[in-house]
């Protein structure tokens, strides 16, 4: 049993009661909400006559179902016009904020809670979306839940919960030459499974993810679902408060952040401070006690690629893919349909297998320092023409924001498409899917059979910067084979 | 295409049984009985249990016929070996898995899915946990055993299409022709399912005083005395 972890301290403070079956009523600080899995939640509170409770405490975005290309409306697809209509007369009816695509705050949930400030540390967060878990990265105790707990939570703003274990996952030492976050997470659940994180809160810890950005951060936590995990976080610290100062929440009319008090208007450096004092009592004790450690050495990962259909099937590019039989014996039969869907042979290598698609975006890898990275692989080359290759910004300020520094221009002018922000190809409930059995490389977050839209497409999950790689290239290629600095002449 | 969709009422129709008080109707899940339908393999996610473009719908509604629908399914709609295209599995309600079942998503989707098309309760080796959530939430028992336990309750069934089963959930146990092996149900959900306190709404709403002083105590929930005033 835990006991003086972030996890810990967060659930005591927001348990409001134990339940007749056992499980713990929790608040729910923030409850972010979209159009897939919220509208027959609204429609269960109606049937039962029931109000939202705290419609203060709920925000609602659409980011499962927007076209990428044309948004204007009604939409052209009939079934996501009625689905934004139907998020939009729910919000509009219990008094929601909503960052629809008018506001220019419109992107996907995992995106816009934190780039809003909505996401603080010491939270509860829920949302119907099992990527919840990203906003652990601000030491928010963040998870998935179903359509009717989210019935639950527009009734009573509580939650029905049992409490986890919690492990803690060190990664020491510092990251090599085009490693970045996604291969931390994609070798973290290599290593321990998908379903190793079952009954687990996972705690990211240790110098690599302490010297992480918050993107980085929000990358870990993002896929602890992947691993089996219902939530995962990285306790706040100076780097958390910093990006914190920064959001609508805490920065002036005048756009000044607490960051430079004397400068600031009104109440609001006070109101930081006083929240800052309250978020690093929540930070886990030096002496807390886990129920599992786990300790990986950062700097033996590798840019790290997926060879098969589940996310815990990856392995560093240099690596060869595994034969079934050298793999637990519950894991064999997986990996041989694994390698059957992909066409790739044991013992031979990723590197080089041939991709239709490069797909940048996602709740995973689309925000601003991601898509810098890409650009300045792409900077001064070309996607090969057997490629297409499109970027989606995380939300409507993520591309403002890179549209600002031209990243754009560098895009298109390497033969990307340049899109607006949603989720996209991730999981193709849009316009944006593979065709046929088409290879694709992608910076989201599954590479299930069928997920990307088609279902003989294929999926090579792989960080920004990789997918980068394979777009000018045609291929799944190393990064650090592609130097920047290179094609400067 | 379908079977069983009428062998469970719809959550629609239990809220509105009780149209005065708006009271749901939650009935106590003890045991469950039927004959099985085996779907063997390890990590089967939720985009294939209900594949991304059969959510483009604002009610769960008629999402039976969509289970599993590419596995079942060619492009050109030609049904493929799956054991939900089998007549002889077409009115079975008890789905017995291997292990990891009902991975990724969070989408209740799935288990609506499962539920509409005719399951009432799933056996497996084990469950992501969102999905034994959303099954909980639905009254629908997830209850697990050892992997060789449950290949050999799959074999059974596979071999005895008609054969009865029995899941009692109070027990723990799952009984299937002579033999009675004991399975093991997350204490909470036997609590619940057991009590018929699975489905928590007016359960937590009832404790309102205690969720606003818990409000109350945090730092960060603004203006907390301006809400449920009116409650």
């Amino acid at each position: 049993m835990s006991s003086g972890t972030l996890y810990d301290k967060v659930w005591d403070r927001h348990k409001v009661t134990t339940l007749p079956n056992g499980q713990d009523q929790l608040f729910v600080g923030l409850h972010l909400i979209h159009e897939v899995t919220s509208p027959q939640a609204f429609g269960m509170l109606r049937e039962r006559d029931i109000d939202v409770a705290r419609p203060d405490l709920t925000h609602a975005t659409v980011d499962h179902i927007v076209p990428t290309a044309d948004q204007s409306r009604p939409l052209g697809d009939d079934a996501a016009e009625e689905m934004m209509s139907e998020l939009e007369a729910n919000v509009r009816d219990a008094g929601i904020d909503f960052s629809d695509p008018t506001t220019g705050d419109q992107g996907i949930v995992h995106v816009i809670g934190p780039e809003q400030g909505l996401t603080q540390p010491g939270t509860t967060i829920v949302c119907g979306d099992s990527h919840t878990a990203t906003h652990g990265a601000f030491g928010a105790l963040a998870f998935g839940i179903g359509t009717s707990q989210i019935r639950d939570v527009l009734a009573t703003q509580t939650v029905a919960m049992e409490k986890q274990k919690v492990r803690k996952i060190e990664v020491t030492g510092e990251l090599g030459e085009g490693v970045t976050a996604k291969d931390i997470i994609l070798t973290i659940i290599r290593r321990l499974g998908t379903d190793g994180g079952v009954g687990y809160v996972y705690e990211y810890a240790g110098e690599a993810i302490e010297n992480l950005d918050m993107e980085g951060r929000m990358s870990i936590c993002n896929m602890s679902i992947e691993g089996g995990a219902r939530a995962g976080y990285v306790n706040p610290d100076e780097t958390t408060y910093e990006w914190l100062a920064e959001t609508d929440e805490f920065s002036d009319s005048e756009g000044r952040s607490p960051s430079d008090s004397r400068t600031m208007s009104g109440d609001e450096p006070e109101r930081f401070e006083k929240m800052k004092q309250y978020w690093k009592s929540i930070r886990s004790e030096e002496t807390a006690e886990y129920d599992d450690v786990v300790t990986i050495d950062g700097s033996e990962i590798e840019p790290t690629v997926t060879w098969g259909t589940t996310p815990g099937q990856g392995i560093g590019i240099s690596e060869s893919i595994p034969h079934p039989e050298e793999l637990p014996e519950d894991k064999q039969d997986t990996a041989r349909s694994s390698q059957d869907h992909m066409e790739v042979e044991p013992g031979e290598s990723m590197e080089g297998y041939d991709i239709d698609v490069a797909f940048l975006g996602s709740c995973t890898n689309a925000r601003l320092p991601d898509l810098r990275a890409a650009a300045e692989i792409v900077r001064g080359r070309q996607v090969d023409e057997s490629v297409r290759a499109m970027v989606v910004p995380g939300s409507q300020r993520v591309k403002a924001a890179a549209e600002a520094e031209g990243l754009d221009e560098v895009f298109r002018e390497a033969g990307f498409d340049w899109r607006e922000a949603g989720c996209s190809m991730c999981l193709g409930m849009n316009d944006d899917q593979l065709e046929g059995d088409e290879r694709s490389a992608s910076s989201s977050n599954r590479n299930f059979v069928g997920r990307q839209g088609s279902k003989d497409g294929r999926t090579v999950l792989m960080s920004p910067e990789m997918v980068a790689a394979a777009a000018v290239t045609g291929e799944v290629t190393d990064v650090r084979d592609l130097p920047t600095a290179e094609v400067e002449a | 295409m379908t079977s069983g969709e009428d062998e469970r009422s719809e959550p629609s129709e239990r809220a509105s049984g009780e149209a005065a008080s708006r009271e749901v109707d939650i009935p106590e899940v003890t045991e469950v009985s039927g004959t099985g339908i085996p779907v063997r393999g390890n990590d089967i996610d939720t985009d294939q249990i209900i594949p991304a473009r059969f959510m483009k719908v604002v009610t769960f509604d008629g999402l039976g016929e969509f289970a599993f629908f590419d596995k079942r399914f060619t492009d050109e709609d030609e049904a493929k070996d799956h054991p939900f295209n089998e007549d002889r599995f077409r009115d079975a309600n008890v789905l017995v898995v291997n292990s990891n079942f009902g991975c990724g998503s969070s989408r209740e989707h799935a288990p609506q899915a499962l539920m509409r098309w005719g399951i009432d309760a799933i056996v497996g080796e084990s469950f992501a946990e969102i999905f034994a959530g959303n099954c909980l939430a639905l009254g629908i028992p997830t209850v697990t055993a050892d992997a060789e336990t449950v290949e050999a309750i799959q074999d059974w069934v596979a071999a005895n299409p008609d054969g009865e089963l029995d899941i009692d959930v109070a027990a723990e146990t799952v009984t299937y022709g002579e033999t009675t092996v004991d399975v093991a149900v997350d204490e909470a959900q036997r609590k619940a399912l057991v009590e018929g306190i699975w489905d928590t709404t007016a359960l937590m709403k009832s404790n309102t005083e205690a969720i606003r002083e818990t409000a109350a105590s945090l730092p960060y929930v603004e203006s907390s005395e301006s809400w449920v005033a009116d409650d």
